[in-house]
């Protein structure tokens, strides 16, 4: 039993994932109230050399061939191990595609407790959640002996998790990795056989709010009007009313336009991560409760109906 | 193949969510909950297996107003069997469903669970792979289509900025389902209807809960307003101007 915080490091085909930073900034401050160590863990092959620039006061790094890619199955068996014996106060875990997969397996097969959705903790050390689509934030006592946490980002800046000076690396050997039952075939890449939606100056963006595919013609003649492209939320490609090169997000593309122009979209944290560094967002949306207000330097409560072809004529007379 | 669904309601975020007076949950007097939205594309994945290669689909919930509805509804896309967990659910956290519901599918033997990818008001795990786990079985999740091949399923699971993996997973197995190969379907209520005559939901009584193991919260709030954008007052046109001229002012007209 210890009050060190330990952070799952994510990594992907040679990179450290951003979120990585993050946790190990939301863990620099847990361990202030805990009075611990933050430790980085890092599972891969021939991948010590990531361990680099991590903002951690030590590294444990586990090598096995098994752990070449991300495989929920190899993750877990390998992790178990390493969090039993060190019993830290907390272990950090990305709320992602690859923390999400094994975090919760964790918490049952150790009989450990786990808090999802953590944005930030607080001085005192408690948690402090990000749920309903950003509407809502929970807050409670870390629980104990050990916390499993899933950390969404928002709430820490990766450069905080980042450091010049290298944690001091042990090696602990890896477990007997068989019978494993998820391994990965391929990486299928992005399609980049449409406009790069990365590239924009601004960007006309859709969400659910635009209720048909039909209607996604008002927001291309603004777009066409303007001279940019139409980009979507989760939902708008999942109905298949855009295609998923359009999709600004978690799962889809991060942009940084200078005008982002967010139409009938609620600004759900899953949305945001992938436009929150644009330079002036501006939101349209009915309901005035809506998270995405909260991110938009610029918003309007008005029906996106109402607004579109009044704002595209006028535009085209503007230009 | 045997497919099972276990599904979920959650609050419809388009309302406005109220804290009650405990100040450490929701008021639900208001709330109106809709099925959460992946847990529709879990069904419809289970659809188009089944129609691709045969099978059995079983669609669960636990009671609430409107799990009828959404079970027949179910029934009518094409689910085989209908399952409603009865009982006192008010303060039921995942660690005690994944238990509840692991109990019923070693029963049921499915060659896949599918799930939904999360629902967006847990603070305690998600049930998908703490399902897996008390079952023994593995589990990948944020899974947008995928195949099934022999004792194998290939899946495609989703990582950021469009990136996609193709993954192996022995059978059988726990999905934690982010989008179906295609939209969920949409049927007619006229055909609800006709299976409501039909079909049956076995209700099956749930007591002795161990809620032991769930995160507790002390406290609810909404995101502080101080980063509140700068709103635009008026009509369309009103609006509209503004728009215009900001538009200009950045330069992106
Ligand atoms: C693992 C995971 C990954 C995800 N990845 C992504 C991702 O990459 N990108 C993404 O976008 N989402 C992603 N999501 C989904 C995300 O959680 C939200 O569900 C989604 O962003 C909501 O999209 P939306 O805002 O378009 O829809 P909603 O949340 O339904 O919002 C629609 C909004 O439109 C407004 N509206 C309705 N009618 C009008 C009108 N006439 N005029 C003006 N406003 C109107 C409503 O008030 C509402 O706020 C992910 C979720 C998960 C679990
Ligand atoms: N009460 C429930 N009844 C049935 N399935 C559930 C329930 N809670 C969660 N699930 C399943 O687990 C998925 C993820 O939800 P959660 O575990 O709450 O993140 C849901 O989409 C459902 O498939």
């Amino acid at each position: 039993m210890s009050q060190d915080i330990f952070v799952v490091i994510e990594h992907l085909r040679g990179e450290v994932a951003e979120i990585s930073y993050v946790m190990l900034a939301g863990a620099r401050q847990l361990s202030q109230s805990s009075g611990g160590n933050v430790t980085a863990i890092l599972l891969g092959h021939n991948a010590q050399g990531l361990t680099g620039n991590l903002a951690a006061d030590k590294a444990l790094y586990v090598d096995h061939a098994a752990l070449a890619e991300f495989t929920s199955d190899a993750y877990i068996t390998a992790l178990a191990g390493p969090i039993r014996e060190h019993a830290p106060r907390a272990v950090i875990f990305g709320h992602s595609s690859i923390g999400m997969d094994i975090a919760s397996g964790l918490s049952a097969k150790l009989g450990l407790p786990i808090v999802a959705s953590c944005r930030s903790f607080t001085a005192e050390g408690k948690f402090v959640s990000q749920i309903c689509g950003g509407k809502i934030m929970a807050e409670g006592d870390l629980p104990g002996p050990t916390a499993l946490v899933t950390m969404v980002p928002g709430g820490y800046k990766a450069e905080q998790g980042q450091s010049a000076q290298p944690p001091a690396v042990t090696t602990v050997p890896a477990p007997t990795l068989e019978g494993l039952r998820v391994a990965l075939k391929q990486y299928i890449e992005p399609d980049t056989s449409d406009v790069d939606i990365t590239k924009e100056a601004m960007l006309v963006s859709v969400g659910r709010g635009i209720q048909n595919k039909d209607n996604i013609g008002l927001a291309n003649e603004l777009a066409e009007a303007l001279g940019c492209a139409v980009s979507a939320s989760r939902p708008v490609v999942d109905q298949g009313w855009m295609p998923t090169t359009r999709l600004i997000g978690k799962s889809g593309k991060r942009v940084k336009p200078k005008i982002y122009l967010a139409l009938g979209i609620s600004g759900a944290p899953e949305h945001v991560e992938g436009m929150a560094d644009s330079n002036v967002i501006i939101a349209i949306n009915t309901d005035q409760n809506a998270p995405i207000f909260t991110v938009a330097k610029y918003g309007a409560t008005i029906d996106m109906f109402d607004l579109l072809p009044v704002l595209t004529e006028k535009v085209k007379q503007a230009k | 193949m045997k497919i099972a669904v276990p599904v979920k309601f959650v609050p419809d975020l388009v309302e406005e969510l109220t804290i009650d007076p405990s100040g450490a949950a929701l008021d639900t007097s208001w709330l109106r909950l809709i099925i959460n939205e992946f847990d529709d594309h879990a069904v419809e994945q289970a659809i188009l297996l089944k129609e691709r290669g045969g099978g059995q689909v079983t669609v669960m919930m636990t009671e609430s107003d409107g799990a009828d509805d959404f079970l027949f509804t179910a029934a009518a896309k094409g689910a085989d069997q209908l399952v409603k967990l009865t009982g006192d659910f008010s303060s039921i956290n995942n660690h005690a469903l994944a238990h509840v519901y692991a109990d019923l599918l070693k029963e049921l033997q499915p060659d896949l669970v599918l799930t939904g990818v999360q629902a967006h008001n847990d603070i305690d795990g998600a049930v998908g792979p703490l399902l897996a786990e008390l079952l023994g079985l593995p589990y990948v999740g944020y899974v947008a289509g995928l195949t099934v091949q022999g004792d194998k399923a290939v899946v495609r699971k989703e990582y950021s900025g469009g990136l996609v993996a193709e993954i192996e997973v022995k059978l059988p197995a726990v999905l934690g389902i982010q989008a179906a190969e295609q939209p969920p379907r949409y049927v007619a209520y006229s055909k609800i209807r006709q299976v409501m005559g039909t079909a049956k939901i076995e209700e099956r009584p749930v007591a002795g809960l161990d809620l032991s193991g769930g995160t507790a919260v002390s406290r609810l709030f909404q995101p502080e307003a101080a980063e509140r954008a700068t709103m635009l007052e008026g009509g369309a046109d009103e609006v509209a101007d503004r728009l215009v001229a900001i538009f200009k002012e950045i330069g992106t007209l």
